[in-house]
C-alpha cells in the first residue's frame, strides 16, 4: 500500500431536481438532473493537507458529504486506507467510522444547544466505546485543554461561547474518536480574521501533534494557500488542476485558476491592473458542452467547445484538465 | 481637508436594555471628503453597520442615537424629522446592502423599481425614468438591459442582481453612497467585478462612497482612506497605504498579521488572544486593554484619546501620546 490513505475514484454525484411527477405529465417536462460532481479523482497522502477550492455551485461540500458518508455516490470509489467504503462489511465500517470526523462551516449549527460541552465531545468517545466511566471525563477535559478552552467549561452550553470557542468545541469533538483524517469543510469562513488566525493556526499545531490528515474545504485562496500542502481546483464540479500549494498560485496551469488568483483582492497592494473577470459560473443543470469553463475562458479554441478536457499530469506534479495550458 | 461632504462628530448609538444601556457606538468622529472611497473595516459587532445605518437614519428601535452630530454639507442630518429624512434617504444618500435579495422587493419588476426610486427623486416622466432606468442597468453591466429590464429579481444571478442594487442605489444621483458589506455574499470572481464596478461609477459621478466591510483585502483595493472600529470606537484612521503597511494601533497591527495573504509566506499567522469584548463588559480605559501585547497601567485607567500622529492619521492609544506613558 501507498503513502495515500483517501483515493477518490471517478467519483460523480446526480441530484434529482424534476419537478413532482403530476407536474411533469401535464407540462410535458422531462426528468432533471442536477450534477454537483462529475468524474473526480483525487488521492491524499497520510500526513497531508489536501485543499479542495472553488466557488459556489462547484461542487466541494458535495464531494467532502461523500466522504464522510452524509450522501452516497451516484457512481464511482472512495477507498479509506485500502477499503472501499462502498463495499465494505457493517461492522468493519463501524470500526472505519471512528478514523475519519468532520468539522462545519457554521459552529453555530454543528453544536446542539440542548446539550452540555461535556456531552458534545464525549459522544464520540462513548459511541465507540473508547472509554467508560470517570476516564470520559478525563479524555473531554484534555481535550479542551489541547483546543485552548479550560476543563471548566465543560458544564457549560455552546450559546455561552463566542463563534470561536464553539468552533474550537467542534474541533474537540472531531478530535475525540483519535481520528486519522478531519474533514474540514469552512471551517473558518464564519469567523472574524482575527479569530481565524487563531483556528488555523491551532489545526496546524494539531496536525503536527497528532499526526491528523486534513481535507481542507474553501472558497478563501489566501486561507488555502497558508493551509495546504497540495490543492484540487473544482469548476461546476469537475477537477480543472492539482498541484502543489505554492506551485499553483506561482504558475497557475488552467485559465480558471488564473482568472480566481487575479481575483481576489489582496492586502499586498501592488497596484497591479487585474484582468477583467468576465461572466459568471454558468448553470449546473444545463451546463455548456466540452470544457465546462470555455464561454467565460480568454483562450477559447473550437476544441474547447467540443469535447471535455481530461485531467492529464502535466510537469512532475501537477495535473490540469485544458488543451492550452500555461 | 477643506470642506467634508460628511461629517461625523463624537457619535454615540444606544440601545437600552433591561439591563442597562448598551452603547453599541461609542464617540466616533470621522469625515468624509468629496469624491472619497473610505473604508470601514472592524470584526462583528465593531459597530460598522451600526454606523452605516445611524447615518442613513435607519437604526432599527430600541436604537438609537444618543449623542454626537451627523453633518451632510453643512446640514445636520441626524435630528431631522422622519419625512424629511426619507425624502433625503436614496436622493442625496443611496445604501446597497449585502445581500441583494434583501433589497429588492421580489414582486416588482426591475424595472418598476428603479421607475419608482427615479420618479421620486427626480422631476421627470415615467418614460423618461424607463429611458434612463434601462441605461443606468447598461452602465452597471448588464447584457440586454432594455429587455432584462422587465424580469424580476428572481431571474437574475446573485453577482447581477448586486448590480441592480447598485444601479437602484445610484438611481437618484446621490452625492454620498453607503455600501455595506457589499460583495461579502458573492464569490471572488464576482467580487471583483462588483468592487470595480462601485470605484467606477462613483468616480465618474463623483459619489463619495462609505465602504463597511469586514475584509482588508476589498478595503486595500478600493478605498482611499480606512477607519478601523473596534468594540463601537474608532481605534485608527488614516491613508489605505500607511494603515496597512504601517499600522500604529496594536489592534490593527495584530489585525493586519492575522490575515493570511497571497504574497508572503508565514509559518504561522500573528493571533490576537481572546476576543473582542461584549458591548455589556467592555473594560474601563482603551477596550484593547485586555488583549494588547503593549498595554501599560494608563490603558487601564483613561480611555485614549484620538491622536494626530501625522497629517491626516489619528489613532486612540496612549503609545502615540507625547506626554508617554508617564503623565
Amino acid at each position: 500500500m501507498s503513502g495515500d490513505l483517501l483515493e477518490v475514484r471517478n467519483l460523480w454525484r446526480r441530484f434529482d431536481v424534476s419537478k413532482p411527477w403530476l407536474n411533469r405529465v401535464i407540462e410535458r417536462d422531462e426528468r432533471q438532473w442536477l450534477t454537483a460532481v462529475s468524474d473526480v479523482s483525487f488521492s491524499i497522502r497520510r500526513g497531508e493537507t489536501f485543499a479542495l477550492v472553488g466557488e459556489s455551485g462547484s461542487g466541494k461540500s458535495t464531494i467532502a458529504k461523500m466522504i464522510v458518508g452524509l450522501i452516497a455516490p451516484s457512481d464511482g470509489h472512495i477507498v479509506f486506507d485500502g477499503a472501499d467504503l462502498a463495499t465494505v462489511p457493517h461492522a468493519q465500517m463501524r470500526k472505519l467510522r471512528r478514523r475519519f470526523q468532520m468539522i462545519f462551516q457554521d459552529p453555530f449549527a454543528s453544536l446542539n444547544p440542548r446539550w452540555r460541552v461535556a456531552d458534545i465531545i464525549a459522544e464520540p468517545i462513548r459511541t465507540f466505546g473508547l472509554a467508560s466511566g470517570a476516564e470520559v471525563g478525563n479524555r473531554v477535559a484534555r481535550l479542551l485543554d489541547t483546543v485552548g478552552l479550560s476543563a471548566s467549561d465543560s458544564d457549560k452550553f455552546p450559546h455561552e461561547f463566542s463563534g470561536g470557542q464553539r468552533q474550537r468545541i467542534a474541533i474537540a469533538r472531531a478530535l475525540s474518536s483519535n481520528p486519522d483524517f478531519i474533514v474540514c469543510d469552512e471551517p473558518t469562513s464564519a469567523l472574524d480574521v482575527s479569530v481565524q488566525a487563531q483556528i488555523l493556526n491551532l489545526m496546524r499545531d494539531l496536525q503536527d501533534e497528532f499526526g491528523l490528515t486534513y481535507l481542507f474545504i474553501s472558497h478563501d485562496l489566501s486561507v488555502v494557500r497558508h493551509m495546504a500542502n497540495r490543492i484540487g481546483v473544482l469548476y461546476l464540479g469537475g477537477l480543472v488542476e492539482v498541484a502543489n500549494g505554492k506551485e499553483l498560485f506561482r504558475a497557475p496551469q488552467h485559465p480558471y485558476t488564473h482568472m480566481l488568483l487575479d481575483a481576489v483582492p489582496d492586502l499586498a497592494l501592488s497596484g497591479r491592473r487585474r484582468t477583467p473577470v468576465s461572466g459568471e459560473i454558468p448553470n449546473p443543470i444545463d451546463p455548456p458542452p466540452g470544457c465546462p469553463f470555455h464561454p467565460r475562458c480568454p483562450k477559447m479554441r473550437d476544441i474547447c467547445r467540443q469535447e471535455k478536457p481530461a485531467l492529464e499530469t502535466r510537469k512532475s506534479t501537477g495535473q490540469v484538465a485544458c488543451y492550452f495550458p500555461d | 481637508m477643506a470642506d467634508p461632504l460628511l461629517s461625523v462628530r463624537d457619535l454615540v448609538v444606544e440601545f437600552p436594555t433591561r439591563r442597562g444601556i448598551l452603547k453599541a457606538i461609542d464617540q466616533i468622529s470621522f469625515d468624509i471628503a468629496p469624491g472619497e472611497v473610505l473604508g470601514v473595516v472592524g470584526e462583528s459587532g465593531a459597530g460598522k453597520s451600526l454606523t452605516g445605518a445611524a447615518i442613513i437614519g435607519l437604526l432599527e428601535p430600541p436604537g438609537r442615537i444618543a449623542g454626537g452630530e451627523i453633518w451632510l454639507r453643512g446640514q445636520r442630518i441626524d435630528n431631522l424629522p422622519r419625512e424629511a429624512m426619507r425624502r433625503m434617504r436614496g436622493k442625496r444618500i443611496g445604501m446597497v446592502f449585502q445581500d441583494p435579495l434583501t433589497s429588492l422587493n421580489p414582486l416588482y419588476t426591475v424595472s418598476r423599481q428603479l421607475s419608482e426610486t427615479i420618479v421620486t427623486h427626480l422631476d421627470v416622466s415615467q418614460a423618461e425614468a424607463r429611458k434612463r432606468a434601462i441605461a443606468l442597468l447598461d452602465r452597471v453591466g448588464i447584457p440586454a438591459a432594455a429587455r432584462r429590464i422587465d424580469d424580476y429579481p428572481h431571474h437574475f444571478s446573485g453577482g447581477m442582481r448586486q448590480r441592480v442594487v447598485i444601479a437602484l442605489a445610484l438611481a437618484a444621483e446621490p452625492e454620498l453612497v453607503i455600501a455595506d458589506e457589499p460583495t461579502t455574499a458573492l464569490d471572488v470572481s464576482v467580487q471583483a467585478q462588483i468592487i470595480e464596478l462601485i470605484k467606477e461609477i462613483c468616480a465618474e459621478r463623483g459619489s463619495s462612497v462609505m465602504l463597511i466591510t469586514h475584509d482588508m483585502g476589498v478595503i486595500a483595493e478600493t478605498a482611499d482612506r480606512v477607519a478601523v472600529l473596534y468594540a463601537g470606537r474608532l481605534a485608527e484612521i488614516g491613508p489605505v497605504r500607511e494603515v496597512i503597511t504601517r499600522a500604529q494601533h496594536p489592534y490593527t497591527k495584530g489585525l493586519m498579521g492575522s490575515i493570511p495573504t497571497l504574497a508572503h509566506d508565514e509559518d504561522r499567522l500573528v493571533q490576537i488572544p481572546g476576543s473582542m469584548p461584549r458591548l455589556n463588559a467592555i473594560p474601563p480605559g482603551c477596550a484593547f486593554n485586555p488583549r494588547c501585547p503593549e498595554v501599560f497601567d494608563r490603558c487601564v485607567r483613561e480611555r485614549p484619546e484620538l491622536l494626530d500622529t501625522s497629517p491626516g492619521r489619528q489613532v486612540a492609544c496612549w503609545l502615540y501620546d507625547e506626554q508617554g506613558a508617564g503623565s
